[in-house]
């Protein structure tokens, strides 16, 4: 549930060194990094699962041979005993007669959307507040401290209150479905990109070319435009990365708690895996499968994300 | 030091206050209240409306706000709308539990993630250190009720080495002290209670174990890492040091700082982790507790038991700040 | 999954622990001999929250009182019908208003005192005389269902009290007055919540001082650590920190004595986790089984017993919704388009039943002879298009995160119907709640809601439980006002002949499915289920299993 709770502190400063320091090489580190990203076998599997992923996540709807919402199958469905793979059905008939392999395909869509909105939610708040945080802390002054030191202390806050739990009261709050799955997640995930702007731009404020920068006479919001803010990136990026896959099991556990999309034209892995509850006995297919694909896509994010930071990182090259 | 502890713990109050107040403001926006959890499907309107207009559901926000902080400054924090027992008698029988499992929890993730973190970085790039990146990424990457339900599958429908569910086996009707079964086994020398207990908490601690694990693992190898390229353990090595003498005295306790931060933040995030274990394995403790409490709306319950994880929250992260003088001599408390 | 060096740790220490429990584990089969055999140990669903069951409403807190404590009259084993409990005969006089109860002698409650008329006395009117807090209708909610309101009512909105008087006539015989006729009595005496406590323990610990404030009811003593019955199980001990409630043997009991010298009730909220605690051997049984598995654990080899169904669920259609619902040919297009057989074949467990009436065919005043509403696709659309609503958008409202006797995994069936409406061109919304408190508010008050799931599992047999429950009086729930309906439920709840009230009802159950507030959809066995090795159970109905009659095969 938080996986990124107890790395965030770690990671966030090491984010931001790294990031200071890339601009200091220039741009041909990216390069430099894609070239030692291809090198790593972890790497190149978790691209390869992502790869997959997006390919069903995009296409799926068109490969599908299957409505997955239409209960073909409806006939044959007998409490506990649904009819299990075969040639018109690869992976079986799901608990109300709906072809398990279409709803698995479309699935990805849904699952990569919640994930990805959920992460694009926790970046846009977490990065306006650790902007605001980072810019009132470098400005520095009383009214500087202060600003940035209320939304330390607010954002700490979140950080206490247990993940799961801010997201059920969301939940609660709106009710189950899509969109507040998506929020909950989203929210949960703010306090680590607010930390990791806010960390990033103090480091680079106190950086070398910044100073410079400055001593030449460049006005701050130009600095911040064109230095700061594209340095940023790399972190964001690192970190979205890493996020999507928590957002994909957070979002899981909250469908296990019935807290997820109950659309069923919509099918979505985490909501597949809480409704096969009641048929662990009977077709556990049912539950393995859409849970294989979470741990799966999740695995495919951390990799990728993982990699990306170590060949971003300079310290961690051999 | 001293004064450092003082001022985190006068730093405590502000905080609650602003924290309660917004958490009462907030639960109360929740739809509907404990009037219809208490009665279900046999709740009428004229019923539900007795229920509200009695808890005095119906005065202004701020009225019963004020209500509540007169009684909190009283230390009463009232009483569960759904049990009807005081939210201090529930806490005192609900919160051992999650403390013994998450303690366990934290012991399995440290003793066995910092050596393993350790010897992966001593070895990095051999089978050791694949092995336990690989297990650690996959630690981080399964739900961890759907491994909740595969470890009991395994071990304990099938194999029955362990139990499946609860605490302590109730037919051994072992005496309560603490409500800590540990510690009460050990103290009434009931070492069957005690070891029966233990017992019960391998496969919940295990479960709950698995993200804080990997994630200890992992920062314990990047930071053995980091310190192995520095230029004083380089230095040491160059020294002529016995290889022993430098990890103990230089790569090891470099090292810890970010793992013991670390630590400080996962004991946070152990409750929300909790919620999905204690419901899985019916273990009775807090954490399932306030989520039955979110859907009944017990508004006592959910004030009462936030407040005080808040606090104990605080008190761990002052510990683990204070830890870190103890580490790394150059880190002074303010 | 690899096996990696963090889970090979894990394994030793797991086998590390292991071989401490072991070693603890035989220690303990050396001193006890095996004493196991005459404990069970019962997995349930939720920590009963009284143990007095004059304030609870919950069925666990009434599973343990039905152990614990005797009511007057109680429902045959395995049926639903009134049969003596502490009372041997029961006779009403010509107005129907006094019932004269002859009590069995013999009986001692649980602290050595005696049973007797004076006894039942003292209870009837400590409930009827109530005050303050115990008046709040979440502390004495089935004494209100039943009995309506008080001796002096404290609040304007509580009726008048059915309940008139308790007089003993002597040791063994008593008569209990009512202020009108009501179809409620004898049959609702069944209920735990009139169970007779000794008058001793309520005196010794202050059970009527339901104290505290409005805003945080405390219960006194006695309904927390003291019940005090005439029942075959003595209550023990509470352990909320293990989730457990220990009941023993009563040895003074006055029927047959329990075979089982300690009962224990262990609360485990996840159904899976049920299942698996069952099978692990923690529990020896456990109620709320889920569907699906009754088959899997029949085959295992456990005792699966079905209850026969006494519930029933229906689709409710808010006249006060969409408009277009207040017209009969729109709910009567509904009804025709669902397709309950297929649902009740793929979703409910073996011996469910496609519901005509509101209540189950088990109670006296079913009737068979009423509209059926037959699936037909083309029927429903061709009503849809006579009523001018060919293009209709209803918001379905269903509930998640739970599982009620009368309706396992609702967003199944939400799924199958919603299919049957949309086959015949009506658009479904779907809105899914939290099962408490959203959609309970949601489905019960304001005006909303379109469609919903509800349901009721019967309290004691008499038709008035279900239909009167339902559509007695305008409820927000159905949105609409029938005066003459209402009218027609009064008359046959004041019907003291039992003959003629059977009549009346049957002719509601006829009227209700012509006016078609909403659609019974089925009534669905529970299942509970026992270890291999565990006999001498009879599933009730009512939830009334009497687990002093359980025991281990040897």
């Amino acid at each position: 549930m938080t996986i990124t709770t107890g790395k965030k502190k770690e990671k966030i400063d090491r984010l931001s060194e790294l990031a200071a320091r890339n601009d200091e090489r220039g741009v041909s580190l990216w390069k430099e990094a894609f070239r030692r990203l291809r090198r790593n076998p972890a790497a190149i599997v978790g691209a390869v699962i992502l790869g997959l992923f997006l390919l069903v996540a995009v296409l799926g709807p068109f490969l599908v041979p299957h409505a997955p919402d239409a209960q073909l199958w409806k006939g044959e469905i007998r409490l506990g005993d649904f009819p299990g793979p075969r040639g018109e059905n690869w992976f079986g008939v799901d608990h109300i007669g709906r072809d398990e392999f279409s709803r698995m395909i479309v699935g990805a869509r849904q699952t990569l959307l919640v994930g990805v909105i959920s992460t694009l939610i926790g970046l846009a708040v977490g990065s306006l507040i650790g902007g605001i945080a980072g810019a009132a802390a470098g400005l520095g002054g009383r009214w500087g401290r202060a600003v940035d030191n209320v939304l330390m202390r607010v954002i700490d806050m979140l950080l206490a209150m247990p993940s799961l739990l801010l997201a059920i009261s969301i939940a609660a709050l709106l009710g189950a479905g899509l969109e507040t799955v998506m929020i909950a997640v989203g929210v949960v995930s703010v306090p680590v990109f607010a930390r990791l702007l806010r960390g990033s731009m103090i480091s680079q404020a106190n950086s070398d070319y910044v100073l410079a920068s400055v001593s030449l006479g460049v006005k701050k919001p130009k600095i911040a435009l064109t230095h700061v803010v594209p340095n940023s990136l790399a972190p964001v990026i690192v970190q979205a990365t890493l996020t999507l896959a928590t957002a994909i099991i957070e979002a899981a556990a909250l469908s296990f708690l019935g807290l997820g999309n109950n659309d069923a034209s919509i099918p979505e892995w985490g909501v597949m895996l809480a409704d096969a509850q009641p048929y662990l006995d009977s077709a556990p297919r049912l539950a393995i499968l859409p849970a294989l694909a979470i741990i799966v896509t999740a695995l495919g994010f951390t990799l990728l994300g993982e990699a990306m930071r170590e060949a971003l990182d300079p310290k961690l090259r051999k | 030091m001293f004064r450092f502890i003082v001022r985190r713990l006068l730093q405590l109050i502000p905080t609650l206050f602003g924290l309660s107040l917004l958490l009462f403001i907030w639960l109360r926006r929740l739809p509907g209240g404990p009037e219809t959890a208490i009665l279900g499907e046999r709740a009428t309107p004229e019923m539900r409306a007795a229920i509200r207009r009695n808890m005095g559901l119906d005065e202004p926000i701020l009225v019963q706000y004020g209500r509540f902080v007169r009684r909190l400054i009283r230390l009463d924090l009232g009483t569960s709308t759904s049990t009807k027992r005081t939210v201090v008698t529930e806490f005192v029988e609900r919160f051992p539990g999650t403390v013994e499992l998450s303690v366990a929890a934290m012991l399995l993730a440290i003793g066995v993630g910092i050596p393993l973190g350790y010897l992966a970085a001593r070895r990095r790039g051999r089978f050791l250190d694949h092995a336990s990146v690989g297990g650690s990424l996959i630690g981080i990457c399964i739900p961890v009720f759907f491994l909740a339900y595969v470890l009991k599958a395994i071990f304990a429908e099938n194999l029955g080495w362990f139990p499946a569910s609860g605490r302590q086996d109730p037919t051994i009707g072992a005496t309560r002290v603490t409500n800590f079964f540990v510690l009460d086994g050990l103290m009434t020398r009931e070492w069957d209670a005690a070891a029966d207990a233990l017992w019960h908490l391998v496969l919940p601690a295990v479960a709950l174990a698995s993200i804080p694990l990997a994630i200890i693992v992992r920062i314990t190898r990047a930071s053995v890492l980091e310190v192995l390229n520095e230029d004083f353990v380089r230095t040491a090595e160059a020294k002529g040091l016995t290889e022993s003498t430098v990890r103990r005295r230089h790569v090891l306790r470099n090292s810890m700082l970010p793992v013991v931060t670390s630590i400080g933040l996962l004991t946070g995030g152990l409750l929300s982790g909790a919620v999905l274990t204690e419901t899985v394995f019916a273990f009775s403790g807090i954490g399932a507790f306030i989520y039955e409490a979110i859907s009944q709306r017990d508004y006592p319950v959910l004030m009462g038991f936030i407040l005080i994880i808040a606090v104990v929250y605080v008190l761990v992260n002052l510990l683990v700040d204070l830890s870190y003088s103890l580490i790394d001599p150059r880190v002074r408390v303010r | 999954m690899r096996a990696t060096r963090p889970k090979a740790a894990i394994a030793a220490v797991a086998v590390a622990a292991l071989a401490v429990a072991g070693c603890a584990e035989s220690d303990r089969d050396d001193s006890s001999g095996g004493s196991k055999k005459d404990t069970l140990v019962f997995g349930v669903a939720g920590d009963p929250k009284v143990l007095d069951p004059s304030f609870a409403s919950d069925g666990e807190s009434l599973r343990v009182a039905r152990q614990v404590f005797e009511t007057l009259v109680r429902p045959e084993e395995g049926g639903t019908k009134v049969t003596p409990g502490l009372a041997e005969s029961w006779t009403p006089d010509a107005a129907g208003t006094t019932w004269t109860f002859k009590l069995r002698s013999g009986v001692k409650f649980h602290d050595g005192t005696d049973f007797n008329a004076e006894a039942v006395c003292v209870n009837f009117n400590r409930w009827y005389n109530a005050k303050g807090l115990m008046q709040s209708p979440d502390v004495t909610a089935y004494w209100q269902d039943i009995m309506g309101g008080f001796a002096k009512n404290e609040s304007p909105e509580l009726p008048d009290s059915l309940f008139k008087s308790c007089t003993a006539k002597d040791a063994t015989t008593v008569d209990l007055t009512f202020t009108r006729v009501s179809s409620k009595i004898p049959a609702a005496l069944m209920l735990p919540s009139f169970s007779i406590h000794s008058p001793k323990a309520l005196e010794q610990y202050d059970a009527s001082n339901v104290g505290g404030t409005a805003e945080d009811i405390k219960y006194p003593e006695y309904a927390t650590a003291h019940p005090t019955g005439t029942g075959p199980f003595k209550f023990k001990a509470w352990d909320v920190a293990n989730k457990t409630l220990t009941l023993e043997r009563n040895e003074d009991y006055a029927g047959t004595k329990a075979k089982l010298k300690t009962l224990i009730f262990k609360t485990i909220s996840d159904e899976n986790a049920r299942k698996q605690a069952l099978r692990s051997g923690d529990i020896n049984g456990y109620d709320l089984v889920g569907p699906a598995d009754v088959e899997p654990l029949k085959n295992e080899g456990f005792n699966v017993l079905t209850r026969p169904a006494f519930n029933i669920l229906y689709l409710a259609i808010n006249q006060k919704g969409n408009p277009k619902l207040a017209d009969i040919k729109v709910r009567q297009a509904i009804a025709h388009a669902l397709n309950r057989q297929a649902l009740v074949d793929s979703k409910l467990p073996p011996g469910a039943k496609v519901a005509v009436n509101f209540m189950p065919d088990t109670v006296e005043g079913w009737n068979g002879d009423v509209t059926k509403y037959e699936y037909d696709v083309e029927k429903a659309k061709k009503l849809l298009a006579e009523a001018g609503a060919s293009n209709l958008t209803l918001k379905f409202h269903y509930p998640t995160e739970v599982t009620r006797p009368y309706m396992p995994s609702p967003k199944d069936l939400f799924e199958l119907l919603s299919a049957d409406l949309k086959a015949v061109g009506i658009n479904v919304q779907p809105i899914p709640l939290k099962w408490s408190p959203d959609y309970l508010n949601a489905t019960t008050s304001g005006t909303k809601h379109d469609l919903h799931f509800l349901g009721w599992t019967g309290d004691y047999g008499d038709a008035y439980n279900f239909i009167g429950t339902f559509f007695d009086r305008q409820k927000d729930e159905w949105g609409y006002n029938n005066p003459q309906l209402f009218a027609q439920f009064k008359d046959a709840d004041t019907t003291a002949d039992a003959a003629a009230r059977t009549e009346k009802y049957k002719a509601l159950n006829k009227a209700i499915m012509d006016f078609l507030p909403g659609v019974p959809v089925s009534h669905s066995p529970p299942a509970i289920v026992f270890g291999k090795d565990v006999t001498g159970i009879k599933a009730s109905p009512l939830t009334d299993e009497r687990y002093a009659s359980a025991e281990f095969k040897s």
